[in-house]
């Protein structure tokens, strides 16, 4: 391929120079060349290595179905693999590089696989890499050892390992009429539907507005400007480099827009690309029509590409892609390609497989010297590593037979043309066969969703234009306007019908024809599935590996199934559609995910505290999303002295631990009592005003859902307290059931949790504290607010509160609720008391030693499988009144005796420790499911030993004198243990009450 | 991405949505007995074609929806409060197209 | 049936690969059989393999409504673990990650098991503790389980994102047998393995009826004419509520969900382990194809669908947990995504059980875990057809355990079908 750049003509900007690099080696292209252009520009041939056999892969197209040029740009952490170099705008400094080959695509070490392609067949590597069975018996490890060297061999490109340096965006968009596609007929649909009145948004994936006018020579381009003029005119909305990936449900689009990837550099203020969600009522894809190839031997050599290839890289890029060219056609679209190349100063021939050609065509060529040839095409081309000559075949009544041979350094093939269906398919919808085109075509849709244009299989020019008019008129008239509807032209328009060929042999003849070129699928293949029963088209995708390439199969499917048809003596739609999986070209999974990666992946949820609970020492963790104290280190206190230190101050004197991730909600309404009465196992009838109320929650099925306190504050107020982890989830469940199954019931609910800032307040002294604390210390006395009781007053300048005396701790406790803007000076308050008695703050880690020193359960506990009766709880489960679960908890597997309950564990050797996850085990069998789990485990500062929390089968009473084993093969660590009530520390629970 | 036309908020992407559930399973009384409830919380027709079914408008007005949709299209035919005095409020025609 | 080898394909290839042998025929359906099975999946297939294999019931055929292999057994991310810890499905899932540490000699089909293991990645204390509980229950089920801390994972996979991680990774639960293999070519191998078997496969035959008598089934009206049998299988994950209701049998405690999964474009080898994540309400699991195909999936797409493709919410959220796992896979590109319709049950656990009619047996509710159960669920399910009562392990897999309270719910999601994912 002797190409090289013309000195006029074409849409690139000569006075605007671009350097590049070529696997190293400087270049230069202008302002408006593809890679791809720039590069054949600058004669370069051999760009890609194929995926098996490491063939010499040049450029085959000019567009977004390419299979030979895929490159990688950039290097380091900004390099991206199997960038088709045919839609990669150029710009100043980019660095491109073959891929797929050692040392260079040029000459590739991995060709030598090519030798034995005859072995490499089709799904060769299902039949062996399994081992001698005798050798290797029923293990993998044969087949892992092979699996390295294969995987190393396959792939493409290489990604980097190291992070992603861009950023990414996401952006929402609406609108009445969503075109896809720039070209006359995306331009004509959407001026008319502008033109009507609607809110029209037009998507082009190239950088230029035009579609195939683009492609034609200068003289069209004042049409495609007054197209543009046209459509911005009426106030069309238009995004270019930007490709609409997918469709889905109910007029929503995916789109990703390439901001930055013509720009040089990575840009501080730019995101690379930009993902769209576009919500359109109407859709109309004028998404243009793909040439096809025909399968002949060598057909993926280096000068071999689509006719519209050639064209375009004349017109469009002011190339002349050969010298000596060879155009091969089964339909007329490539005619007028040959006399412009020839105008351009190729020698030019034609060869058309068609038995007739209309003088219409003939006369196109008059006045030429370009050969034509009739009922010849295209057999085999000559030459290793780039085309030299083409043999090829003339028709007789016995099929193709050795024609001649003719030198050229460029071969255009048109195979017949495929309308891009494809994001239609993404709905569901199946394309279907049009046998006069020889081509797949949109099926009926529903009313949303319309083809115009070459997309709709209409060929000519005109005709594009009118049907793009007449879609976008009855669209508009859809969406109500009154507009004027021409007739839609019907799919067709070239003035010969095409001849279908996809693929031309000779009996005897042994050739290597690519169907699939990047995948290196033959159609030797496709014959070794038909052989061996792979006939359906999703067995032959799968078994070949056809369409599975990165272009999606938009360029072998339709030849691919001509071939599995012909094999199977039945017709093209007999044998199935091609179905298209979004997105139509591979995008981003960094514009997919925008910017919400890193330690945006999640909100991230703080207490108003955080700061403060920050200043003061706090080492944070996790909880669900939110951050909560874990820990308040002093000096150079590990978590271990820490938690036992803050443990053990709660237990002498006080201390305070920031509850606010509590879920907390309010429940108002004349029903509320009997609401809650409902939704609590235990009753809540006879709550009295002014106090609070330990309640379990089931879920439908008798399990336990979650638990909390709940105050009553009058009547017809409530206030309930949810676990910091299924606060949203007892919500929405709480809503559900007033709204949908409760519906007689007057009960509002509404969350809380960000309104209230909480601290728990704990230990001997906390009442001292508090008291201390507050405008009126007088509430707090035993007798105002006994166990349980509840109050609203105010904290020292007026800062209004509500306080509970519940406990968490088993010690005197209270925990105190502020609005969350007083959250900071709730604190100041508290710690300014609890500093002066001694006291402490602590986190959850001292608050998790003092509940499992309490038997007090936490989602550790209650994991959605335990009963209220596992849990030690079942007194709380009312027999007297119905509630949600009361019913299912009864089934006979969950009311057994020797299930697994809630107990306390100790070690024998109290010097020992163990952890949560290990199993219990009997004392004789340290195998098998066990006979119960540890959930929690922490050093008890009251006890002077670690302890445990689990479940064990029959309860502690059923291990009374009887050791259990706490098994932990994971830490290689086996303790001894007895197993005791849950309550270890002051089981009676006098300390609350004092 | 499906689009439910709220009757409160108007035209919602469904991830602003909860899905809920089969929406023609009625909930026996509190204290029936197992099989009742057994088949209320486990059995599902699992219509393939034009269901009811709830959902929960979470990241809106937090209202539970009826809507009726086909499970094999996801055109949806109709949608409307799940709590009918929430229904006989709003007009039928908001409840069908929404406020986009 | 031509035995597949090294010798085999150098013979063939010397030979234009002229030598081969369609590997299942396709067979008119018989007037009867004494064994079908509905729906040709690997469940079915394997089924089927089974049936003929260890018990000699060789009379069998499987029908499939469009191509065997087309359902789920393309539509997953390969994946085969055997973490789970429920009574029951311990012990089978441990059968099957066995079955398949033999499955391309016993099929003589290279399945590509590659037990690159299996690692999940843990984010908190309360994980690791969860974790724990999984592990060395495996570890005491004669499994193999273990944990990683910080600095052995980091030396294992060391372009995970240990820097900015919203949920910092403080180490890894692993499972080193378990990996991933090459889906289809389970569908293929026990295909050709049970049609070698005198199984016959009767594709494009879609049940369009199920023929009772006294309670019995006496056969199945398909599009292909009517099919005396004297026992049936069901085993059409993700359609299992029509067929039963077909047999008027009414509701089950089955939900169709769709599921999406994600392969990207090929590039050389970046991640030689399944790695998996369950945090802050996302879930993910990524693994690299031996073509090179970054392959990944998450969550439900939340709400119930048979219609076999899936929506942006999910798409964008898997490619932000991808990222923020792997923040080197932002350049990479997505190049397909597709879904596929589960079984997605009350528990998230399977059922393989007798039904109310007498010869008509049950394989169901597969959730998440269709494609690593498929040797073990073809195994017992055969199992069970042959013998007419359940195998101890899978004596829980039955309708009635949420009458009885059996509680195999790996996730203590409770009965609400989408949260099972």
């Amino acid at each position: 391929m002797k190409s090289r750049r013309l000195e006029q003509g074409g849409r690139i900007d000569r006075t605007k120079p671009i350097g590049f690099a070529w696997d190293g080696k400087s270049l230069n292209g202008y302002q408006g060349d593809t890679l791809a252009s720039a590069l054949m520009a600058s004669g370069q041939q051999i760009l890609g290595r194929s995926f098996k056999y490491h063939r010499p892969r040049g450029i085959m197209s000019a567009g977004v179905e390419e299979s030979g040029a895929l490159v990688t740009i950039g290097k380091d952490s900004g390099a991206e693999p199997n960038i088709k170099a045919t839609t990669q705008e150029l710009f100043e400094g980019l660095e491109g590089f073959g891929q797929n080959a050692w040392p260079s695509v040029r000459y590739d070490l991995g060709a030598f696989n090519s030798l034995f392609s005859r072995f490499f067949a089709a799904g060769f590597y299902y039949k062996t890499f399994m081992g001698p069975k005798a050798l290797f018996g029923r293990g993998t490890g044969f087949w892992m050892f092979c699996e390295r060297l294969i995987r190393q061999a396959a792939g493409m490109g290489k990604a980097s390992r190291e992070p992603d340096p861009d950023c990414y965006d996401h952006a929402h968009a609406h609108c009445d009429v969503l075109v896809v596609g720039g070209g006359p007929a995306g331009l004509s649909a959407a001026t008319t539907a502008a033109r009507a009145g609607l809110d029209v948004l037009l998507v082009e994936q190239d950088f230029e507005l035009g579609g195939d006018l683009l492609n034609q020579p200068e003289s069209a381009n004042r049409q495609r400007k007054k197209l543009i003029a046209d459509a911005q005119g009426q106030g069309v909305r238009v995004m270019t480099r930007t490709t609409a990936f997918g469709l889905y449900d109910h007029g929503v689009a995916g789109l990703v827009e390439r901001v930055g990837d013509h720009l040089p550099g990575i840009s501080q203020n730019l995101p690379r690309q930009r993902f769209w969600i576009v919500r359109s009522s109407h859709i109309i894809l004028a998404t243009g029509a793909i040439e096809r190839q025909i399968a002949f031997g060598n057909n993926d050599r280096p000068g071999v590409m689509t006719a519209s290839a050639g064209r375009s890289y004349l017109n469009r890029f002011g190339i002349l892609p050969g010298e000596r060219i060879v155009i091969a056609t089964n339909n007329d679209s490539a005619y007028q390609t040959a006399t412009e190349l020839e105008d351009a100063g190729a020698v030019v021939s034609l060869i058309d497989a068609r038995e007739n050609v209309d003088s219409e065509l003939i006369g196109l060529l008059g006045g030429s010297n370009i050969s034509l040839r009739i009922r010849a095409a295209p057999l085999s081309v000559k030459g290793m590593r780039c085309i030299k000559a083409l043999e090829y075949t003339t028709a007789t009544s016995q099929g193709w037979e050795h024609g001649g041979v003719e030198d050229c350094d460029l071969l255009l093939v048109s195979g017949g043309w495929s309308p891009v269906v494809n994001l239609l398919s993404h709905l569901g919808y199946k394309p279907v066969w049009n046998r006069e085109q020889a081509c797949f075509v949109a099926p009926e849709t529903d009313s949303t969703v319309f083809m115009a244009g070459s997309s709709a299989a209409i060929w000519n020019h005109e005709d594009c234009l009118i049907s793009g008019q007449s879609v976008g008129a009855g669209v508009s008239k859809l969406l109500g306007c009154s507009v004027r509807q021409k007739k839609a032209p019907k799919a067709g328009g070239w003035v010969g019908p095409i001849k279908p060929v996809y693929e031309v042999a000779v009996k005897g003849r042994q050739l290597k024809s690519l169907v699939d070129p990047q995948h290196d699928v033959t159609t030797d293949d496709i014959r070794l599935a038909h052989r061996e029963g792979f006939v359906s088209v999703e067995h032959l995708k799968r078994y070949t590996t056809l369409g599975m390439a990165t272009d999606g199969g938009k360029v072998g499917n339709v030849i691919g199934l001509a071939l599995m048809a012909e094999a199977l003596g039945k017709d093209i739609p007999d044998v199935g559609t091609t179905t298209f999986r979004p997105p139509y070209t591979p995008v981003s999974i960094g514009a997919l995910r925008g910017r919400n990666v890193g330690e945006h992946f999640r909100p991230l949820r703080r207490t108003p505290m955080h700061d403060w609970n920050l200043e003061h020492g706090a080492t944070m963790t996790m909880a669900g999303l939110w951050h909560r104290p874990w820990y308040f280190a002093q000096q150079d206190e590990g978590i271990e002295q820490a938690y036992i230190r803050e443990a053990a101050t709660v237990r002498e004197t006080v201390g305070l631990c920031d509850v606010t991730s509590l879920g907390k909600i309010a429940i108002q309404g004349p029903d509320a009592t009997e609401f809650l009465n409902r939704v609590y196992t235990n009753p809540f009838a006879k709550l009295p005003i002014g106090k609070a109320r330990y309640g379990i929650m089931l879920r439908d099925d008798g399990i336990v859902m979650d638990d909390g306190t709940t105050w009553r504050f009058s009547e017809t107020e409530y206030f309930m307290t949810t676990t910091t982890a299924h606060a949203a989830k007892v919500m929405a469940w709480l809503e559900e059931l007033l709204q949908t199954r409760w519906q007689d019931l007057k009960v509002h609910v509404a969350s809380v949790s960000e309104q209230w800032a909480g601290c728990a307040v704990a230990g001997p002294k906390s009442r001292e504290v508090l008291m201390a604390s507050l405008d009126n210390e007088d509430v707090l006395s035993n007798e105002n607010l006994p166990f349980m009781g509840v109050v609203e007053t105010q904290m020292v300048g007026g800062i209004p509160c509500r306080i509970a005396r519940i406990s968490f701790s088993g010690e005197l406790a209270y925990e105190v609720y502020v609005p969350s803007d007083y959250g900071v000076s709730m604190m100041g308050l508290l710690w300014g008391q609890a500093k002066i008695v001694g006291g402490c703050l602590y986190g959850l880690e001292a608050l998790g030693a003092l509940r499992i020193e309490k038997g007090h359960v936490t989602g550790a506990e209650l994991d959605g499988r335990v009963t209220i009766e596992d849990a030690g709880l079942g007194k709380m489960a009312s027999p007297n009144k119905s509630y949600i679960g009361k019913s299912l908890k009864n089934r006979p597997e969950l009311v057994r005796e020797d299930r697994p309950r809630l107990v306390g564990i100790k070690p024998k050797d109290r010097s020992k420790t163990f952890h949560a996850g290990a199993i219990l085990c009997k004392q004789d069998q340290v195998s098998g499911m066990g006979e119960g789990w540890v959930t929690a485990v922490t050093h008890s500062p009251a006890l002077g030993h670690w302890i445990g929390l689990g479940f064990i089968a029959g309860g502690h009473e059923a291990w009374k004198d009887t050791t259990a084993i706490v098994a932990d093969p994971l830490r290689k660590e086996d303790v001894a243990v007895e197993i005791v009530s849950p309550h270890m520390f002051d089981p009676t629970g006098e300390r609350m009450h004092v | 991405m499906l689009r439910i036309a709220c009757p409160f908020c108007g035209l919602r992407d469904h991830s602003e949505f909860a899905y809920g559930g089969d929406a023609t399973v009625v909930y026996p009384a509190l204290d029936a007995g197992e099989d009742a409830w057994h088949d209320a919380v486990f059995m599902r027709e699992n219509v393939r074609g034009v269901q009811l079914e709830t959902w929960h408008h979470v990241n809106g007005c937090r209202m539970w929806l009826i809507v009726e949709r086909d499970t094999l299209t996801h055109e949806i035919v109709s949608v409307r409060p799940a709590h009918p005095e929430w229904a006989n409020a709003i007009t039928t025609e908001t409840s069908l197209k929404g406020d986009t | 049936m031509s035995k597949f080898s090294l010798w085999s394909v150098i013979q063939n290839g010397l030979n234009r690969q002229q030598g081969w042998q369609r590997q299942w025929r396709d067979p008119d359906p018989r007037e009867k059989y004494d064994v079908v099975i509905v729906g040709a999946g690997l469940h079915g297939l394997a089924t089927a393999y089974y049936l003929a294999k260890n018990h000699y019931v060789r009379n069998v055929a499987v029908l499939e409504k469009g191509w065997l292999g087309g359902g789920n057994a393309g539509r997953n991310t390969t994946i085969i673990r055997s973490n789970y810890m429920m009574p029951g499905n311990r012990q089978f899932y441990e059968h099957s990650l066995k079955l398949w540490e033999g499955l391309s000699h016993e099929l003589n089909y290279n399945v590509m098991f590659s037990q690159r293991h299996h690692v999940t990645l843990l984010h908190s204390p309360a994980a690791r503790d969860g974790a724990a509980r999984r592990y060395n229950t495996m570890k005491l089920t004669d499994s193999d389980a273990e944990m990683w801390d910080l600095p052995t994972l980091r030396k294992e996979i060391p372009h995970l994102n240990y820097d900015n991680a919203r949920f910092p990774i403080i180490g890894a639960a692993v499972q080193r047998r378990a990996g991933n293999a090459r889906h289809d070519a389970v569908a293929w191998g026990y295909a050709r393995g049970a049609d070698g078997l005198g199984v016959d496969i009767i594709q494009n035959c879609e049940v369009t009826g199920v023929v009772r008598e006294n309670g019995k089934v006496m056969g199945l009206k398909t599009t292909r004419g009517e099919i005396g049998a004297g026992k049936v299988g069901l085993a059409v994950a993700g359609n299992t509520s029509r067929l039963w209701q077909m047999a008027g049998l009414g509701n089950l405690p089955i939900e169709t969900h769709k599921l999406q999964a994600f392969v990207s474009e090929p590039i050389k080898p970046l991640l030689d382990h399944v790695v998996v994540f369950g945090v802050g309400g996302a879930h993910f699991y990524i693994s690299q194809s031996d073509k090179g195909g970054m392959v990944f999936g998450g969550d439900l797409d939340w709400y119930k669908s048979y219609a076999q493709r899936g929506n942006l919410p999910v798409v964008q959220d898997v490619c932000e947990c991808a990222t923020s796992i792997l923040p080197c896979l932002g350049r990479v590109r997505l190049l397909r995504h597709w879904s596929g319709l589960m079984d997605m049950s009350m528990d998230g656990s399977p059922f393989i059980c007798k039904t109310p009619v007498e010869n008509l047996y049950l394989n169901a509710g597969w959730n998440y875990g269709g494609f690593k159960a498929s040797p073990a669920s073809g195994w017992y399910f055969a199992d069970l057809i042959a013998n007419n009562r359940a195998h101890e392990t899978v004596g829980h897999f039955t309708l009635d355990r949420f009458r009885k309270g059996v509680i195999i719910d790996e996730r203590g999601a409770g009965p609400d079908p989408k949260l099972h994912g």
